[in-house]
């Protein structure tokens, strides 16, 4: 196949998915073993510097934002992310710790661009940007879950996205049509924020699922953070209910409020002014490096940020909560 | 009795909310997009099935989504299933109408929401594409929402994030994109424009009221071509103001 037209920008995620079935059939056990954790042993056990992270699925909605704190108070580094994010990455960003982004889109929502984002990387900070539309990204994970080193799409086509990415565009042997190939993104590391998991991490979410199944599948290490730990039996009695199943999984950490300024849909609501913290305090390096000793460093585990949180306001964000009516 | 003064973003939401067919598949992304389809659910298109990228579809849009993401997206709706499904649903010609917003905008439609200044040493780093280069890859029609100045309507986008009729007639096709796609129309704080069928540029079809040709041509950083006849757009009814002010956006995130 001719390749018409490559992205001038560096994969930075290299791939070989033999090396991936071997790991998945060597690394990865079949065994029903605890995999109950602490969100300070999951992330020390199996977060590196220099690893290559992704978070799903954004800062505002089902994150897993303890998780997320965890990685910069233990000061990791250099991370290459996955960067379809909100609060989650631009904290990273702000915390100094991303070294390279595949990136979607790192945005505030309503409350526009991110400061932490900016000056990361118009400072030179992040040392490259490799540019991905959201369905590429996800389409990406979706390759490697499917254990192919390519999907083709019809997206990215004609355009800057493009030539800063590192896809190549063919003429499909098939048909004779142009279109752009995605190669497969196999992730060092995964974080994902359910809404029950049990011990061994069998998974379920309710509302959207994201790209919750692709990056569960698409990834090398991954790290379950759940509201609730339910038995095994509730698992076997609503098979049809299990997302991620317990051998994709290598730690489950209990997080209640886990996505938390964020929203878990019908569990609780967001909290607008615990996002509008960030948003403010964000807009100066003083302030976001305030915002970070507050809610990260002054603050030993995820129980103490949630009392430091307060249980009233706790209280507002289930009285918040989306209802099935 | 409502103050009938509104402001330019109201009415940009008004006369894009107008634009949108009922009972039509609509791509929405973040903001004003999210308002105008929002008024139009409960004016003129109460059957639109909105679509939003990370997995909900048909919502019923009781409350404003702040996130593309956020339950609100999939309030009451007929499915809340994966960003893979939503946008292979629009890559396979499911989606009727796409509603983008950007940083800037070119003569041929083209968006731009990466860097403004080069790639690599940006002036300012911009959230990135997110669903918008999709968007504008696979739905069939697509409707752009922007403020109206001349640094953002410009002669070339610094970086073709989302595709319009990128270099001009014929120009989608030869990149690979799906035929048959492209943009129809811009909605503005100015005015509304749409593209001339043959040269595919962007051309002035109607005036926001008060505004003058005079002062669109300042405001827009190119040629914009002329019609015979520019049309008046009507102004914000009582109606879309009372659900624009108390239903839809009372925290008043963008009004």
């Amino acid at each position: 196949m001719e390749v018409l037209e490559s992205g001038i920008k560096e994969l930075i995620q290299p791939f070989d998915m033999d090396e991936f079935r071997e790991w998945n059939r060597i690394r990865k056990s079949r065994k029903l073993v605890d995999k109950l954790m602490t969100e300070q042993e999951a992330i020390s056990k199996f977060v590196y510097d220099d690893c290559y992270i992704g978070t799903e699925l954004y800062g505002t909605v089902r994150c897993p934002m303890s998780l997320t704190r965890e990685v910069i108070r233990q000061g990791k580094k250099d991370l290459r992310v996955c960067g379809q994010g909100v609060l989650e990455l631009d904290l990273w960003l702000a915390a100094g710790i991303v070294k390279k982004l595949d990136i979607t889109y790192i945005g505030l929502e309503v409350y526009g661009v991110p400061s932490g984002l900016r000056r990361a990387v118009e400072s030179g900070q992040v040392e490259s940007c490799v540019e991905w539309s959201n369905a590429s990204i996800s389409w990406r994970m979706k390759a490697a879950a499917m254990g192919v080193p390519f999907l083709p799409t019809r997206s990215m086509l004609g355009t800057d996205m493009l030539k800063y990415s590192a896809a190549k565009v063919v003429v499909d042997p098939f048909t004779g049509i142009k279109v752009a190939l995605l190669p497969a993104l196999i992730l060092d590391v995964a974080l994902i924020h359910v809404h029950r998991a049990d011990r061994y991490g069998n998974c379920q979410v309710e509302g959207i699922s994201g790209f919750a199944l692709e990056m569960s599948r698409a990834c090398k290490r991954l790290i379950i953070s759940a509201e609730e730990i339910i038995p095994t039996e509730e698992v076997r009695k609503y098979p049809d209910r299990t997302v991620i199943p317990y051998f994709l999984v290598d730690a489950v950490v209990h997080a209640p409020f886990g996505s938390y300024p964020g929203e878990m849909a019908y569990l609780y609501g967001r909290d607008e002014d615990g996002i509008k913290e960030w948003v403010e305090m964000s807009k100066t390096i003083e302030g976001a490096r305030a915002y970070l000793d507050k809610y990260v460093f002054s603050v030993k585990n995820h129980d103490e940020y949630l009392k430091l949180i307060g249980e009233e306001r706790l209280q507002q964000a289930i009285g918040l909560r989306e209802r099935r009516e | 009795m409502i103050d009938q003064t509104y402001s330019k973003t109201e009415l940009m939401i008004c006369v894009a909310a107008r634009l949108f067919e009922d009972g039509a598949t609509c791509f929405i992304g973040t903001g004003i997009p999210m308002l105008a389809a929002m008024l139009a659910a409960k004016t003129t298109a109460p059957n639109l099935v909105p679509v939003f990228e990370f997995g909900g579809t048909g919502a019923i849009l009781e409350e404003l989504p702040r996130a593309v993401g956020e339950a609100r997206t999939f309030h009451k709706g007929i499915s809340a299933l994966g960003i893979c499904d939503t946008m292979e649903t629009a890559q396979r010609g499911f989606i009727d109408y796409g509603f983008l917003g950007g940083a800037q905008i070119d003569p041929f439609g083209n968006l731009n929401s990466v860097t403004i200044g080069d790639h690599e040493h940006p002036k300012a780093r911009l959230p990135g594409s997110g669903g918008g280069n999709d968007v504008g890859s696979h739905c069939w029609q697509t409707i752009a929402i922007m403020q109206h100045d001349a640094r953002r309507f410009v002669p070339k986008v610094d970086f073709l994030t989302t595709p319009g009729f990128l270099s001009g007639p014929g120009a989608r096709e030869a990149a690979g994109l799906p035929p048959g796609t492209g943009p129809i129309a811009v909605v503005s704080t100015l005015a509304l424009m749409d593209f001339h069928p043959a040269s595919c540029r962007m051309r002035l079809k109607g005036l926001h009221p008060g505004i003058t040709v005079e002062e669109v041509i300042v405001n827009t950083g190119f040629e914009l071509l002329m019609p015979e006849q520019v049309a008046m757009n009507e102004p914000p009814s009582e109606e879309e103001l009372h659900l624009l002010r108390t239903e839809i956006d009372p925290m008043r995130f963008y009004i």
